[in-house]
């Protein structure tokens, strides 16, 4: 089953052409990487994905939905982390990840389980979220996608400002997922970061893709890398 | 749609109460308008205690932008504008929300606004009814419009000088009516008793009027801007 499904998408920020094209399927349960320079497009078509870039033109299908027209439905469904984090720098960690978890309807607990899972104990869950370091940040905004348990993930930038060691916990957390059945897709400008995580990889240069269609990349099932924890070091 | 606008409710108090924007900057803000009506009109009390209404739904107006200012800085300042409108919440949740915590703020400054309106305009507190009512509606209306208009210019770069714009001459039904509503209910108006209540009535109209244009727009609002 695909997860996402683009035909001919284009996108414009007013005249700007953001997407010029784009032919993307992503399997359910598949980890992929958008790899590409700085404004490549990557940012754009996660936001496409999530159906906060409207399309201009083509088809796009994201969990079997319209991301535009069915947005309110889809987006209780994905979780997307940006460059920036989306956190309230006036709340604790724990108040923010716990929002994250009420207003996605996770269980009682889920803010407490996520924070400790991305090595954020109960003392720096209890500090305001301006306090913390970026990449305590970073993790905080990570837990709280993590509370609300998403179908598909969207990360733009995730290993930014992670240490080696939550890189590699940032990695496990995803692989994990990914076992669950959700679907990762990471968009990254390091070339063997998301490519050590994913079990495909997306060049995307000029607002287009290459090796987007399931028989361009590697076929589904394909192993991922048995190497991961020592290219995730190695990038670090 | 009650549960999602109980939630953003929450979060932006628990965000207002960490801060204390409205308390330290908001309220003394508010307290110089009216001080400064006061130096304006200090050489006439009886003009002063007349025009006392006005000048409070004014300075009511003038606090609230800095309130629907910040309402939307929060959600801009870390990008959380994105998580928002990626979270699923209820467009109408997300608007009644931020209106139910913008109107509650409110009331604290109106609260201590009237007692700046009684010592410094030496104005007289009387009609009960119609003066909670008055404020009631008002405040909700004042709040209404200012989530709507703030959402309009959450997107833009000139959004803190746009939003008083695209505001005050929103804002002025309300002001007119919740001033006269106020004159009639302490005494001030020359109309019968029954005119404050019709006043009253057309704040219902036009504060009814902005809530249910802001459940209906916000959620293209949010997403066009």
């Amino acid at each position: 089953m695909l997860a996402v499904r683009f035909r001919r998408a284009v996108a414009f920020a007013g005249r700007y052409p953001l997407l010029a094209g784009v032919d993307l399927d992503i399997q359910a349960g598949e980890i992929v990487a958008l790899r590409g320079p700085n404004g490549a497009g990557k940012t754009s078509l996660l936001r496409a994905i999530g159906g906060l870039l409207p399309l201009s033109s083509g088809e796009a299908t994201v969990l079997g939905l319209d991301p535009v027209a069915d947005a309110r439905a889809l987006r209780r469904r994905i979780g997307l982390l940006g460059h920036r984090n989306g956190l309230y720098d006036d709340l604790s960690a724990l108040e923010n990840v716990r929002f994250a978890a009420r207003v996605a309807g996770a269980r009682k607990g889920a803010a407490e389980v996520a924070l400790e899972r991305l090595g954020l104990g109960a003392r720096l869950g209890a500090m305001p979220v301006s306090r913390l370091s970026a990449g305590q940040r970073r993790r905080v905004a990570l837990a709280a996608l993590l509370a609300r348990e998403p179908e598909l993930w969207l990360l733009d930038e995730p290993h930014a400002g992670l240490d080696a060691t939550h890189r590699r916990l940032l990695d496990d957390l995803l692989l994990a997922a990914s076992d669950r059945g959700a679907t990762v897709v990471v968009a990254s400008h390091e070339a063997t970061t998301a490519a050590a995580l994913a079990g495909r990889t997306v060049e995307v240069a000029g607002g287009t893709v290459t090796g987007g269609l399931i028989e361009a990349g590697p076929p589904p099932g394909t192993p991922r890398p048995t190497a991961l924890v020592e290219a995730s070091a190695y990038v670090a | 749609m009650w549960h999602d606008a109980l939630l953003v409710a929450a979060k932006d108090l628990r965000i207002e109460r960490r801060s204390r924007v409205s308390l330290n900057q908001v309220v003394p803000y508010a307290l110089m308008v009216l001080l400064l009506f006061g130096f304006a009109f200090d050489q006439d009390r009886s003009l002063l205690a007349q025009a006392a209404p006005g000048l409070f739904w004014l300075a009511v107006v003038f606090a609230g932008l800095p309130a629907v200012q910040r309402s939307f800085a929060i959600e801009a300042a870390d990008g959380a504008s994105d998580n928002m409108r990626m979270s699923g919440l209820d467009p109408a949740g997300i608007f009644l929300g931020k209106v139910a915590a913008i109107t509650l703020q409110l009331f604290v400054i109106e609260a201590i606004l009237v007692g700046g309106v009684v010592v410094l305009f030496h104005s007289r507190l009387a009609g009960g009814a119609l003066l909670a009512a008055t404020t009631v509606i008002s405040t909700a209306g004042v709040a209404g419009a200012g989530v709507a208009y703030g959402a309009l210019s959450v997107g833009l770069r000139v959004r803190e000088t746009l939003l008083p714009l695209l505001l005050a001459p929103v804002l002025a039904p309300v002001v007119l009516a919740a001033t006269q509503a106020w004159r009639s209910a302490l005494g001030l108006s020359t109309t019968s008793p029954g005119g404050g209540w019709r006043w009253f009535g057309l704040l219902v109209a036009f504060t009814g009027v902005y809530l249910a244009g802001g459940v209906l727009t916000f959620g293209t609002l949010i997403e066009e801007t």
